[in-house]
Protein backbone atom coordinates (compact mmCIF):
# COMPACT_ATOMS: atom_id res chain seq x y z
CA UNK A 1 0.00 0.00 0.00
CA UNK A 2 1.02 3.56 -0.78
CA UNK A 3 1.30 5.89 1.77
CA UNK A 4 1.32 9.92 1.45
CA UNK A 5 3.77 11.61 4.56
CA UNK A 6 2.99 15.37 4.56
CA UNK A 7 5.51 16.96 6.86
CA UNK A 8 3.98 19.57 8.47
CA UNK A 9 6.73 21.61 9.78
CA UNK A 10 5.74 25.12 8.67
CA UNK A 11 6.68 27.84 6.74
CA UNK A 12 9.63 26.22 4.65
CA UNK A 13 12.80 27.76 5.56
CA UNK A 14 11.18 29.77 8.38
CA UNK A 15 12.26 27.52 11.11
CA UNK A 16 13.73 29.07 14.41
CA UNK A 17 17.06 27.52 13.87
CA UNK A 18 18.41 26.43 10.50
CA UNK A 19 19.40 22.59 10.91
CA UNK A 20 22.76 21.65 11.75
CA UNK A 21 25.55 19.70 9.49
CA UNK A 22 24.82 17.19 12.04
CA UNK A 23 21.25 17.36 11.36
CA UNK A 24 21.24 17.40 8.05
CA UNK A 25 23.47 14.51 7.64
CA UNK A 26 21.34 12.11 10.22
CA UNK A 27 17.86 13.36 7.99
CA UNK A 28 20.05 11.66 4.79
CA UNK A 29 21.12 8.92 7.00
CA UNK A 30 17.33 7.97 7.58
CA UNK A 31 15.99 8.70 4.07
CA UNK A 32 18.68 6.84 2.50
CA UNK A 33 18.11 3.78 4.77
CA UNK A 34 14.22 4.03 4.03
CA UNK A 35 15.62 4.06 0.13
CA UNK A 36 17.77 0.98 0.85
CA UNK A 37 14.59 -0.44 2.37
CA UNK A 38 12.70 -0.47 -0.81
CA UNK A 39 10.25 2.39 1.12
CA UNK A 40 10.42 5.32 -0.97
CA UNK A 41 8.80 5.51 -4.09
CA UNK A 42 8.58 9.57 -4.52
CA UNK A 43 9.77 12.51 -2.15
CA UNK A 44 9.70 16.16 -2.64
CA UNK A 45 10.18 19.76 -0.29
CA UNK A 46 8.33 22.69 -1.42
CA UNK A 47 9.24 25.74 -1.94
CA UNK A 48 7.99 28.79 0.74
CA UNK A 49 4.20 28.95 0.38
CA UNK A 50 5.06 33.11 -0.71
CA UNK A 51 5.63 31.23 -4.28
CA UNK A 52 2.65 29.15 -3.67
CA UNK A 53 -0.76 30.05 -5.44
CA UNK A 54 -4.21 28.85 -4.16
CA UNK A 55 -7.59 28.34 -6.38
CA UNK A 56 -10.43 28.55 -5.16
CA UNK A 57 -13.85 26.73 -6.59
CA UNK A 58 -17.36 28.85 -6.28
CA UNK A 59 -19.67 27.55 -9.03
CA UNK A 60 -18.71 28.55 -12.20
CA UNK A 61 -16.56 31.23 -10.54
CA UNK A 62 -12.54 31.08 -9.83
CA UNK A 63 -10.77 33.10 -7.19
CA UNK A 64 -6.91 32.40 -6.82
CA UNK A 65 -5.06 33.63 -4.14
CA UNK A 66 -1.62 34.34 -3.69
CA UNK A 67 0.91 33.16 -1.00
CA UNK A 68 1.84 33.40 1.56
CA UNK A 69 -0.30 31.41 3.03
CA UNK A 70 -1.59 32.53 6.87
CA UNK A 71 -2.08 28.80 8.42
CA UNK A 72 1.41 28.27 8.93
CA UNK A 73 1.73 25.56 11.45
CA UNK A 74 -0.63 23.41 8.81
CA UNK A 75 1.67 24.05 5.92
CA UNK A 76 3.30 21.27 4.46
CA UNK A 77 6.87 21.34 3.51
CA UNK A 78 8.04 18.21 2.08
CA UNK A 79 6.30 14.82 1.25
CA UNK A 80 7.47 11.43 0.88
CA UNK A 81 5.62 8.71 -1.08
CA UNK A 82 6.07 5.17 0.97
CA UNK A 83 5.22 1.71 -0.39
CA UNK A 84 4.91 -0.47 3.13
CA UNK A 85 2.45 -3.40 3.54
CA UNK A 86 0.56 -2.00 6.36
CA UNK A 87 -0.14 1.52 7.74
CA UNK A 88 1.58 0.61 11.16
CA UNK A 89 4.47 -0.19 9.26
CA UNK A 90 4.50 3.12 8.03
CA UNK A 91 3.87 4.48 11.34
CA UNK A 92 7.36 2.52 12.51
CA UNK A 93 9.41 3.81 9.99
CA UNK A 94 8.04 7.33 11.06
CA UNK A 95 8.87 7.16 14.49
CA UNK A 96 12.41 6.41 13.53
CA UNK A 97 12.84 9.93 12.06
CA UNK A 98 15.56 12.20 13.64
CA UNK A 99 13.18 15.14 13.59
CA UNK A 100 13.21 17.17 16.95
CA UNK A 101 9.69 19.09 15.48
CA UNK A 102 6.80 19.44 13.39
CA UNK A 103 3.95 17.81 12.23
CA UNK A 104 4.05 14.48 10.34
CA UNK A 105 0.46 13.24 8.75
CA UNK A 106 0.11 9.78 7.31
CA UNK A 107 -2.41 9.07 5.11
CA UNK A 108 -3.02 5.98 3.21
CA UNK A 109 -3.77 6.47 -1.15
CA UNK A 110 -6.84 4.60 -2.30
CA UNK A 111 -5.08 2.81 -5.17
CA UNK A 112 -6.04 -0.71 -6.70
CA UNK A 113 -9.79 -1.38 -6.51
CA UNK A 114 -10.11 -4.15 -4.50
CA UNK A 115 -6.80 -3.97 -3.00
CA UNK B 1 -33.34 0.76 43.33
CA UNK B 2 -32.59 3.25 39.66
CA UNK B 3 -29.49 4.67 41.43
CA UNK B 4 -28.03 1.75 42.61
CA UNK B 5 -28.32 -0.59 39.44
CA UNK B 6 -27.33 2.85 37.59
CA UNK B 7 -23.92 3.16 39.57
CA UNK B 8 -23.50 -0.99 39.37
CA UNK B 9 -24.52 -0.56 35.33
CA UNK B 10 -21.41 2.37 35.49
CA UNK B 11 -18.91 0.37 37.53
CA UNK B 12 -19.40 -2.38 35.05
CA UNK B 13 -19.14 -0.11 32.12
CA UNK B 14 -16.30 1.69 34.12
CA UNK B 15 -14.24 -2.35 34.17
CA UNK B 16 -15.41 -2.99 30.79
CA UNK B 17 -13.49 -0.03 29.52
CA UNK B 18 -10.75 -0.63 31.63
CA UNK B 19 -10.36 -4.31 29.99
CA UNK B 20 -10.82 -2.97 26.82
CA UNK B 21 -8.00 -0.20 27.69
CA UNK B 22 -5.79 -3.07 28.51
CA UNK B 23 -6.57 -4.61 25.35
CA UNK B 24 -6.26 -1.58 22.81
CA UNK B 25 -2.42 -1.16 24.77
CA UNK B 26 -2.12 -4.77 24.27
CA UNK B 27 -3.29 -4.81 20.57
CA UNK B 28 -1.80 -1.54 19.70
CA UNK B 29 1.66 -3.39 21.02
CA UNK B 30 0.81 -6.13 18.95
CA UNK B 31 0.27 -4.43 16.14
CA UNK B 32 3.05 -2.10 16.69
CA UNK B 33 5.75 -5.50 17.01
CA UNK B 34 4.09 -7.04 13.98
CA UNK B 35 5.06 -3.74 11.81
CA UNK B 36 8.33 -3.89 13.40
CA UNK B 37 9.03 -7.46 12.57
CA UNK B 38 8.24 -7.13 8.81
CA UNK B 39 10.91 -3.83 9.16
CA UNK B 40 13.49 -5.83 10.99
CA UNK B 41 13.18 -9.58 10.35
CA UNK B 42 15.52 -10.24 6.67
CA UNK B 43 18.10 -8.09 8.54
CA UNK B 44 17.88 -9.86 11.84
CA UNK B 45 17.53 -13.53 10.14
CA UNK B 46 20.68 -12.22 8.33
CA UNK B 47 23.44 -11.29 10.93
CA UNK B 48 22.24 -14.26 12.38
CA UNK B 49 22.76 -16.54 9.62
CA UNK B 50 26.43 -14.79 9.03
CA UNK B 51 26.67 -15.92 12.62
CA UNK B 52 24.96 -19.57 12.91
CA UNK B 53 26.42 -20.63 9.06
CA UNK B 54 22.64 -21.61 8.34
CA UNK B 55 19.12 -20.36 8.10
CA UNK B 56 17.43 -22.75 10.16
CA UNK B 57 19.35 -22.09 13.13
CA UNK B 58 18.61 -18.50 12.36
CA UNK B 59 15.29 -18.08 11.84
CA UNK B 60 14.67 -20.10 15.06
CA UNK B 61 16.83 -17.41 16.76
CA UNK B 62 14.90 -14.40 15.34
CA UNK B 63 11.56 -16.12 16.46
CA UNK B 64 12.79 -16.50 19.97
CA UNK B 65 13.46 -13.04 19.81
CA UNK B 66 10.25 -11.95 18.90
CA UNK B 67 8.57 -14.09 21.37
CA UNK B 68 10.63 -12.12 23.71
CA UNK B 69 9.53 -8.87 22.26
CA UNK B 70 6.04 -10.22 22.52
CA UNK B 71 6.28 -11.07 26.23
CA UNK B 72 7.61 -7.74 26.91
CA UNK B 73 7.11 -4.52 25.31
CA UNK B 74 3.20 -4.54 25.97
CA UNK B 75 4.03 -3.79 29.53
CA UNK B 76 7.64 -2.37 28.97
CA UNK B 77 7.05 -0.29 25.49
CA UNK B 78 9.01 -0.66 22.38
CA UNK B 79 12.48 -0.01 23.12
CA UNK B 80 14.04 2.87 20.92
CA UNK B 81 15.75 0.75 18.99
CA UNK B 82 13.86 -2.22 18.41
CA UNK B 83 15.82 -3.92 15.89
CA UNK B 84 19.25 -3.74 17.94
CA UNK B 85 17.24 -5.05 21.31
CA UNK B 86 15.61 -8.28 18.18
CA UNK B 87 19.44 -8.95 17.43
CA UNK B 88 20.83 -8.53 21.44
CA UNK B 89 18.38 -10.78 22.37
CA UNK B 90 18.19 -13.46 19.75
CA UNK B 91 22.22 -13.35 20.34
CA UNK B 92 21.22 -14.24 24.12
CA UNK B 93 19.39 -16.83 23.01
CA UNK B 94 21.90 -17.87 21.04
CA UNK B 95 24.54 -18.39 23.99
CA UNK B 96 21.69 -20.44 25.45
CA UNK B 97 20.95 -22.40 22.98
CA UNK B 98 24.63 -23.02 23.08
CA UNK B 99 24.88 -24.05 26.57
CA UNK B 100 22.19 -26.40 26.46
CA UNK B 101 23.52 -28.25 23.64
CA UNK B 102 27.10 -28.44 23.44
CA UNK B 103 26.41 -32.12 22.94
CA UNK B 104 24.53 -31.26 19.76
CA UNK B 105 28.20 -30.88 17.97
CA UNK B 106 30.00 -28.47 15.99
CA UNK B 107 27.70 -26.13 14.76
CA UNK B 108 26.63 -24.36 18.05
CA UNK B 109 30.18 -24.02 19.54
CA UNK B 110 31.25 -22.61 16.51
CA UNK B 111 28.63 -20.00 16.82
CA UNK B 112 29.01 -19.22 20.25
CA UNK B 113 32.70 -18.65 19.41
CA UNK B 114 31.31 -16.15 16.57
CA UNK B 115 28.74 -14.14 19.26
CA UNK B 116 31.41 -14.72 21.66
CA UNK B 117 34.08 -12.65 19.11
CA UNK B 118 31.15 -10.29 18.24
CA UNK B 119 30.11 -9.50 21.85
CA UNK B 120 33.61 -9.52 22.68
CA UNK B 121 34.11 -5.12 23.48
CA UNK B 122 32.06 -4.61 20.21
CA UNK B 123 28.80 -2.52 20.54
CA UNK B 124 25.98 -4.01 18.24
CA UNK B 125 26.01 -0.55 17.21
CA UNK B 126 28.88 -0.77 15.08
CA UNK B 127 27.85 -2.94 12.78
CA UNK B 128 27.66 -0.50 9.83
CA UNK B 129 25.56 -0.23 7.09
CA UNK B 130 27.72 -1.85 4.61
CA UNK B 131 27.35 -5.26 6.38
CA UNK B 132 24.27 -5.15 7.31
CA UNK B 133 24.31 -5.44 3.10
CA UNK B 134 25.91 -7.54 2.78
CA UNK B 135 24.23 -10.06 5.61
CA UNK B 136 21.31 -9.40 3.39
CA UNK B 137 22.87 -9.98 0.20
CA UNK B 138 24.21 -13.11 1.78
CA UNK B 139 20.95 -14.27 2.99
CA UNK B 140 19.00 -13.43 -0.60
CA UNK B 141 21.71 -15.40 -2.70
CA UNK B 142 21.04 -18.04 0.50
CA UNK B 143 17.68 -18.78 0.13
CA UNK B 144 17.60 -18.11 -3.60
CA UNK B 145 20.28 -21.04 -4.31
CA UNK B 146 19.98 -22.90 -7.39
CA UNK B 147 20.09 -26.25 -5.10
CA UNK B 148 16.61 -25.99 -4.14
CA UNK B 149 13.88 -25.95 -6.65
CA UNK B 150 11.61 -23.23 -7.33
CA UNK B 151 8.95 -23.63 -5.59
CA UNK B 152 11.14 -23.98 -2.27
CA UNK B 153 13.35 -20.76 -3.27
CA UNK B 154 9.96 -18.80 -3.64
CA UNK B 155 8.74 -19.92 0.16
CA UNK B 156 11.80 -19.64 1.26
CA UNK B 157 12.20 -15.88 0.08
CA UNK B 158 8.81 -15.01 1.14
CA UNK B 159 9.49 -16.20 4.33
CA UNK B 160 13.20 -14.78 5.89
CA UNK B 161 13.17 -12.00 3.25
CA UNK B 162 9.74 -10.88 2.78
CA UNK B 163 9.01 -11.20 6.39
CA UNK B 164 5.55 -13.49 5.50
CA UNK B 165 4.35 -15.85 7.66
CA UNK B 166 3.46 -19.15 6.20
CA UNK B 167 0.02 -19.11 6.44
CA UNK B 168 0.35 -14.88 4.62
CA UNK B 169 2.56 -17.17 1.84
CA UNK B 170 -0.44 -20.58 1.38
CA UNK B 171 -2.71 -17.86 1.24
CA UNK B 172 -0.70 -16.15 -1.94
CA UNK B 173 -0.31 -18.91 -3.56
CA UNK B 174 -3.64 -21.21 -2.85
CA UNK B 175 -1.94 -24.14 -1.68
CA UNK B 176 -2.05 -25.71 1.87
CA UNK B 177 -0.32 -24.20 5.06
CA UNK B 178 1.50 -27.52 5.46
CA UNK B 179 2.14 -27.93 1.99
CA UNK B 180 4.45 -24.76 2.53
CA UNK B 181 5.48 -25.13 5.73
CA UNK B 182 7.22 -28.28 4.37
CA UNK B 183 8.61 -26.62 1.55
CA UNK B 184 10.23 -24.52 3.71
CA UNK B 185 11.33 -27.35 6.72
CA UNK B 186 12.90 -29.51 3.44
CA UNK B 187 14.28 -26.03 1.77
CA UNK B 188 16.34 -25.87 5.11
CA UNK B 189 17.18 -28.95 5.66
CA UNK B 190 18.56 -28.98 1.77
CA UNK B 191 20.41 -26.43 2.51
CA UNK B 192 22.18 -27.88 5.23
CA UNK B 193 22.80 -30.97 4.20
CA UNK B 194 24.88 -29.56 1.02
CA UNK B 195 26.60 -27.43 2.84
CA UNK B 196 25.42 -23.97 1.09
CA UNK B 197 27.66 -21.63 2.79
CA UNK B 198 26.70 -17.96 3.60
CA UNK B 199 28.37 -15.86 1.49
CA UNK B 200 27.92 -13.42 -1.50
CA UNK B 201 29.59 -15.31 -4.65
CA UNK B 202 31.90 -12.99 -6.33
CA UNK B 203 32.96 -13.65 -10.02
CA UNK B 204 31.71 -16.21 -12.08
CA UNK B 205 29.63 -17.95 -9.89
CA UNK B 206 27.86 -14.74 -9.10
CA UNK B 207 26.62 -14.65 -12.79
CA UNK B 208 24.81 -18.11 -12.38
CA UNK B 209 23.58 -17.29 -8.40
CA UNK B 210 22.73 -13.80 -9.17
CA UNK B 211 19.93 -15.32 -12.35
CA UNK B 212 18.69 -17.68 -9.95
CA UNK B 213 17.98 -14.86 -7.48
CA UNK B 214 16.28 -12.86 -10.19
CA UNK B 215 14.27 -15.80 -11.29
CA UNK B 216 12.82 -16.51 -7.79
CA UNK B 217 11.67 -12.72 -7.53
CA UNK B 218 10.32 -12.47 -11.52
CA UNK B 219 8.02 -15.88 -10.28
CA UNK B 220 6.57 -13.91 -7.58
CA UNK B 221 5.56 -10.89 -9.11
CA UNK B 222 3.89 -12.91 -12.34
CA UNK B 223 2.39 -15.21 -9.87
CA UNK B 224 0.90 -12.09 -8.68
CA UNK B 225 0.80 -10.08 -12.17
CA UNK B 226 -1.36 -13.06 -13.94
CA UNK B 227 -2.44 -15.41 -11.05
CA UNK B 228 -1.91 -18.54 -13.15
CA UNK B 229 -5.17 -20.05 -10.71
CA UNK B 230 -8.24 -19.10 -8.77
CA UNK B 231 -11.19 -17.10 -8.94
CA UNK B 232 -8.52 -12.99 -9.27
CA UNK B 233 -7.21 -12.14 -11.88
CA UNK B 234 -4.05 -10.23 -10.32
CA UNK B 235 -2.90 -10.37 -6.65
CA UNK B 236 -1.29 -7.03 -6.34
CA UNK B 237 0.07 -7.71 -2.67
CA UNK B 238 2.28 -10.23 -3.97
CA UNK B 239 3.50 -7.93 -7.14
CA UNK B 240 4.52 -4.93 -4.24
CA UNK B 241 6.08 -7.82 -2.23
CA UNK B 242 7.86 -9.08 -5.33
CA UNK B 243 9.14 -5.20 -6.61
CA UNK B 244 10.19 -4.57 -2.78
CA UNK B 245 12.83 -6.84 -2.86
CA UNK B 246 13.87 -5.98 -6.82
CA UNK B 247 14.33 -2.20 -5.09
CA UNK B 248 16.23 -3.65 -1.94
CA UNK B 249 18.40 -6.18 -4.15
CA UNK B 250 18.92 -2.85 -7.04
CA UNK B 251 20.77 -0.63 -3.79
CA UNK B 252 22.03 -4.27 -2.49
CA UNK B 253 23.99 -4.85 -5.99
CA UNK B 254 23.79 -0.79 -7.90
CA UNK B 255 26.34 -2.30 -10.33
CA UNK B 256 24.49 -5.22 -11.75
CA UNK B 257 22.72 -4.19 -14.98
CA UNK B 258 20.20 -7.06 -14.90
CA UNK B 259 19.36 -6.55 -11.03
CA UNK B 260 17.94 -3.19 -12.49
CA UNK B 261 17.05 -4.82 -15.99
CA UNK B 262 14.43 -6.66 -13.70
CA UNK B 263 13.70 -3.88 -11.82
CA UNK B 264 12.38 -1.65 -14.81
CA UNK B 265 10.66 -4.41 -15.93
CA UNK B 266 8.49 -5.15 -13.02
CA UNK B 267 7.63 -1.13 -12.34
CA UNK B 268 6.46 -0.72 -16.13
CA UNK B 269 4.24 -3.99 -15.41
CA UNK B 270 3.16 -2.79 -12.03
CA UNK B 271 1.73 0.38 -13.66
CA UNK B 272 -0.89 -1.61 -15.51
CA UNK B 273 -1.84 -3.21 -12.44
CA UNK B 274 -5.39 -1.12 -12.41
CA UNK B 275 -6.31 -0.93 -15.80
CA UNK B 276 -5.81 -4.43 -16.30
CA UNK B 277 -8.73 -5.56 -14.79
CA UNK B 278 -12.35 -4.32 -15.23
CA UNK B 279 -14.74 -3.72 -12.51
CA UNK B 280 -16.57 -6.76 -13.11
CA UNK B 281 -12.77 -8.62 -12.17
CA UNK B 282 -12.21 -9.38 -15.62
CA UNK B 283 -9.06 -9.06 -17.46
CA UNK B 284 -8.48 -6.43 -19.92
CA UNK B 285 -6.01 -7.45 -22.29
CA UNK B 286 -2.41 -4.55 -23.16
CA UNK B 287 -3.86 -2.88 -26.03
CA UNK B 288 -7.38 -2.64 -24.62
CA UNK B 289 -6.13 -1.13 -21.56
CA UNK B 290 -6.99 2.58 -20.69
CA UNK B 291 -3.99 4.03 -21.02
CA UNK B 292 -5.33 6.98 -18.44
CA UNK B 293 -5.36 4.44 -15.70
CA UNK B 294 -1.44 3.50 -16.22
CA UNK B 295 0.57 4.49 -13.03
CA UNK B 296 2.87 7.18 -14.39
CA UNK B 297 5.26 7.67 -10.99
CA UNK B 298 5.72 3.56 -12.25
CA UNK B 299 6.26 4.12 -15.49
CA UNK B 300 8.54 6.99 -14.66
CA UNK B 301 10.17 4.82 -11.96
CA UNK B 302 10.71 1.76 -14.77
CA UNK B 303 12.18 4.16 -17.61
CA UNK B 304 14.68 5.53 -15.12
CA UNK B 305 16.00 1.86 -13.82
CA UNK B 306 15.82 0.40 -17.19
CA UNK B 307 18.49 3.87 -17.72
CA UNK B 308 20.43 2.99 -15.25
CA UNK B 309 20.80 -1.01 -16.64
CA UNK B 310 21.49 0.84 -20.04
CA UNK B 311 24.03 2.97 -18.93
CA UNK B 312 26.15 0.04 -16.77
CA UNK B 313 26.92 -0.75 -20.27
CA UNK B 314 27.68 -3.88 -22.35
CA UNK B 315 24.57 -5.85 -23.84
CA UNK B 316 21.51 -6.28 -22.89
CA UNK B 317 20.42 -9.09 -20.87
CA UNK B 318 16.70 -11.22 -20.98
CA UNK B 319 15.57 -9.02 -18.40
CA UNK B 320 16.72 -5.59 -19.41
CA UNK B 321 15.47 -6.53 -23.50
CA UNK B 322 11.81 -7.09 -21.77
CA UNK B 323 11.70 -4.00 -19.93
CA UNK B 324 12.66 -2.51 -23.24
CA UNK B 325 9.47 -4.12 -24.68
CA UNK B 326 7.89 -2.91 -21.99
CA UNK B 327 9.10 0.59 -22.32
CA UNK B 328 7.56 0.73 -25.76
CA UNK B 329 4.31 0.01 -24.40
CA UNK B 330 4.26 2.48 -21.62
CA UNK B 331 5.97 5.04 -24.52
CA UNK B 332 2.64 4.61 -26.85
CA UNK B 333 0.19 7.51 -25.77
CA UNK B 334 -2.32 4.92 -27.84
CA UNK B 335 -1.99 1.68 -29.01
CA UNK B 336 -1.95 2.29 -32.68
CA UNK B 337 1.08 4.47 -31.47
CA UNK B 338 2.98 1.53 -30.34
CA UNK B 339 6.45 1.14 -32.26
CA UNK B 340 5.84 -2.76 -33.18
CA UNK B 341 9.07 -2.75 -35.61
CA UNK B 342 10.91 -1.85 -32.53
CA UNK B 343 9.25 -4.49 -30.13
CA UNK B 344 9.57 -7.63 -32.88
CA UNK B 345 13.50 -5.98 -32.68
CA UNK B 346 14.11 -6.37 -29.01
CA UNK B 347 12.19 -9.98 -29.26
CA UNK B 348 14.53 -10.95 -31.73
CA UNK B 349 17.51 -9.70 -29.66
CA UNK B 350 15.08 -11.90 -26.75
CA UNK B 351 15.17 -14.94 -28.83
CA UNK B 352 18.89 -14.77 -29.31
CA UNK B 353 19.71 -14.78 -25.95
CA UNK B 354 17.48 -16.59 -23.85
CA UNK B 355 15.73 -18.43 -26.65
CA UNK B 356 12.36 -20.11 -25.59
CA UNK B 357 8.92 -21.04 -27.00
CA UNK B 358 6.92 -18.72 -24.88
CA UNK B 359 9.16 -15.75 -26.61
CA UNK B 360 9.05 -17.38 -30.13
CA UNK B 361 4.91 -16.61 -29.67
CA UNK B 362 5.61 -13.24 -27.92
CA UNK B 363 7.61 -12.40 -31.06
CA UNK B 364 5.38 -13.89 -33.70
CA UNK B 365 2.13 -11.66 -32.20
CA UNK B 366 4.34 -8.69 -32.57
CA UNK B 367 5.06 -9.83 -36.10
CA UNK B 368 1.29 -10.25 -36.50
CA UNK B 369 1.05 -6.54 -35.23
CA UNK B 370 4.09 -5.51 -37.15
CA UNK B 371 3.53 -6.75 -40.53
CA UNK B 372 0.18 -8.37 -40.59
CA UNK B 373 -2.06 -10.98 -39.11
CA UNK B 374 -1.28 -13.82 -41.71
CA UNK B 375 2.57 -12.72 -41.28
CA UNK B 376 1.83 -13.57 -37.49
CA UNK B 377 -0.09 -16.63 -37.89
CA UNK B 378 2.78 -18.33 -39.94
CA UNK B 379 5.02 -18.11 -37.47
CA UNK B 380 2.04 -19.07 -34.52
CA UNK B 381 1.29 -22.28 -36.86
CA UNK B 382 4.69 -23.23 -36.83
CA UNK B 383 4.73 -23.53 -32.76
CA UNK B 384 1.48 -25.13 -32.48
CA UNK B 385 3.12 -28.43 -32.56
CA UNK B 386 5.95 -28.03 -30.15
CA UNK B 387 5.26 -29.93 -27.26
CA UNK B 388 6.05 -27.53 -24.56
CA UNK B 389 3.59 -25.63 -25.88
CA UNK B 390 0.52 -28.37 -25.81
CA UNK B 391 -1.11 -27.41 -22.53
CA UNK B 392 -0.53 -23.08 -22.79
CA UNK B 393 -3.86 -21.61 -23.35
CA UNK B 394 -1.79 -18.68 -24.54
CA UNK B 395 -0.90 -20.54 -28.09
CA UNK B 396 -4.52 -20.97 -29.15
CA UNK B 397 -5.99 -17.46 -27.77
CA UNK B 398 -2.77 -15.47 -29.83
CA UNK B 399 -3.86 -17.89 -32.65
CA UNK B 400 -7.46 -17.22 -32.52
CA UNK B 401 -6.92 -13.31 -32.30
CA UNK B 402 -4.70 -13.65 -35.33
CA UNK B 403 -7.54 -15.70 -37.20
CA UNK B 404 -10.06 -13.27 -36.15
CA UNK B 405 -8.13 -10.42 -37.82
CA UNK B 406 -8.03 -12.87 -41.23
CA UNK B 407 -11.97 -12.85 -40.85
CA UNK B 408 -11.48 -17.07 -40.53
CA UNK B 409 -13.93 -16.38 -37.31
CA UNK B 410 -15.50 -20.76 -36.97
CA UNK B 411 -11.56 -21.56 -36.66
CA UNK B 412 -10.98 -17.98 -33.85
CA UNK B 413 -13.82 -19.53 -32.38
CA UNK B 414 -12.14 -23.00 -31.54
CA UNK B 415 -9.24 -21.52 -30.35
CA UNK B 416 -10.66 -19.31 -28.06
CA UNK B 417 -12.89 -22.09 -26.65
CA UNK B 418 -9.34 -24.74 -26.08
CA UNK B 419 -7.76 -21.67 -24.32
CA UNK B 420 -10.77 -21.04 -22.11
CA UNK B 421 -10.23 -25.21 -21.76
CA UNK B 422 -6.43 -24.93 -20.88
CA UNK B 423 -6.86 -21.93 -18.39
CA UNK B 424 -6.61 -22.42 -14.54
CA UNK B 425 -8.06 -18.95 -13.98
CA UNK B 426 -11.83 -18.36 -13.68
CA UNK B 427 -11.55 -14.71 -15.17
CA UNK B 428 -9.30 -15.52 -17.69
CA UNK B 429 -11.58 -18.63 -19.10
CA UNK B 430 -14.48 -16.06 -18.99
CA UNK B 431 -12.60 -13.79 -20.74
CA UNK B 432 -12.04 -16.17 -24.24
CA UNK B 433 -15.27 -17.40 -23.91
CA UNK B 434 -16.56 -14.55 -24.14
CA UNK B 435 -14.30 -13.65 -27.48
CA UNK B 436 -15.62 -17.44 -28.72
CA UNK B 437 -19.04 -15.79 -28.38
CA UNK B 438 -17.84 -12.87 -30.03
CA UNK B 439 -16.35 -14.72 -33.14
CA UNK B 440 -19.77 -16.59 -32.90
CA UNK B 441 -21.92 -14.13 -33.61
CA UNK B 442 -19.56 -12.46 -36.43
CA UNK B 443 -19.63 -15.54 -37.89
CA UNK B 444 -23.10 -15.38 -38.31
CA UNK B 445 -23.02 -11.66 -39.44
CA UNK B 446 -20.65 -12.76 -42.10
CA UNK B 447 -22.48 -14.99 -43.32
CA UNK B 448 -25.51 -12.96 -43.81
CA UNK B 449 -23.86 -10.29 -45.98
Amino acid sequence: MRVLVLAKEGEPGKAATPPTPEAMAEYQKFNEELVKAGVVVASGRLSPSAQGKRVRFDGKKRSVIDGPFPETKELVGGYWLWEVRSIDEALEWLKRAPFDGGTFELRQVSMHEGA
Amino acid sequence: MAGRSSSVRSRCTKAREGALAIETVASDAHRAIEAIWRIESARLIAGLARLAGDIGTAEELAQDALVAALEQWPTSGVPERPGAWLMATAKHRATDLIRRRKTLGRKYEELGREVERDQGGTDQDTTTDEEFGDDLLGLIFMACHPVLSKDARVSLTLRVLGGLTTEEIARAFLVPVSSIAQRIVRAKRTLTETHVRFEVPRGRERVARLASVLEVIYLIFNEGYAATAGEDWVRPALCEEALRLGRILAELAPTEPEVHGLVALMEIHASRLDARVASSGEPVLLLDQDRGRWDRLLIRRGLAALDRAEKLGGAMGPYALQAAIAACHARAATAAQTDWPRIVALYDAVAELAPSPVVELNRAVAVGMAFGPAAGLELVDALVSLPSLKAYHLLPAARGDLLRKLGRFREARAEFERAASLTENARERELMQRRAAECAAERIAQDER
